[in-house]
């Protein structure tokens, strides 16, 4: 899984209908400091998170499907999954 | 997913039969503010994109589901065109 912040929201009328009523969030992956890592990628929502928050996104279509409640044909690779409230190291 | 713009078509006539009939066009990776990331790809289009729009794509083998055949060969899919992208910018407009 990766960790990452909602930046944005993207809205598509014409899209696959596994993905309709689906939100698709815009990630800014970032590392465990906060600070950014990569680029953007697109997400679907599977859990309520919004703009700003640090969110747990995974990255493999087979959990992303189970995550979103889709079908096993759904064309869905990452979704997000939690919302970070901290993170401790030891 | 990604975002990306589409920037071109690709004609094969050769090419794997699950393949047959369905366009395949190039497009470049890039992120919310339309920034190039990487070099451009080709990708299978499910939805009906055409050339300047803006899209997003499934990688791997999720870009083959929204297919008639989601068995057929393909490791990037369009599977929506992008109306509008709401960013938080950090910014307080007032």
């Amino acid at each position: 899984m990766i960790l990452g912040r909602v930046v944005g929201n993207v809205v598509a009328t014409q899209k696959n209908h596994h993905l309709v009523g689906k939100k698709l969030m815009i990630v800014q992956p970032v590392d465990c400091h906060g600070k950014n890592a990569g680029s953007e990628i697109l997400a679907v929502d599977g859990i309520g998170a919004g703009v700003g928050e640090l969110v747990l996104a995974i990255g493999e279509g087979g959990s992303a499907r189970i995550v979103t409640r889709t079908e096993n044909l759904a064309p869905i690779d990452i979704a997000i999954a939690g919302i970070v409230d901290s993170i401790s190291f030891t | 997913m990604q975002l990306a713009k589409v920037i071109g078509t690709v004609v094969a006539v050769c090419k794997d039969e699950l393949l047959t009939g369905i366009k395949l066009l190039v497009i470049q990776p890039v992120d919310s503010a339309e920034k190039s990331i990487g070099s451009p790809i080709v990708a299978v289009d499910t939805i009906g994109a055409g050339a300047g729009e803006l899209v997003f794509y499934a990688k791997s083998k999720e870009g083959a589901f929204a297919l008639p055949d989601p068995n057929a060969c393909t490791d990037a899919g369009i599977i929506g065109i992008v109306d509008q992208i709401y960013r938080d910018t950090g910014e307080v407009e007032l």
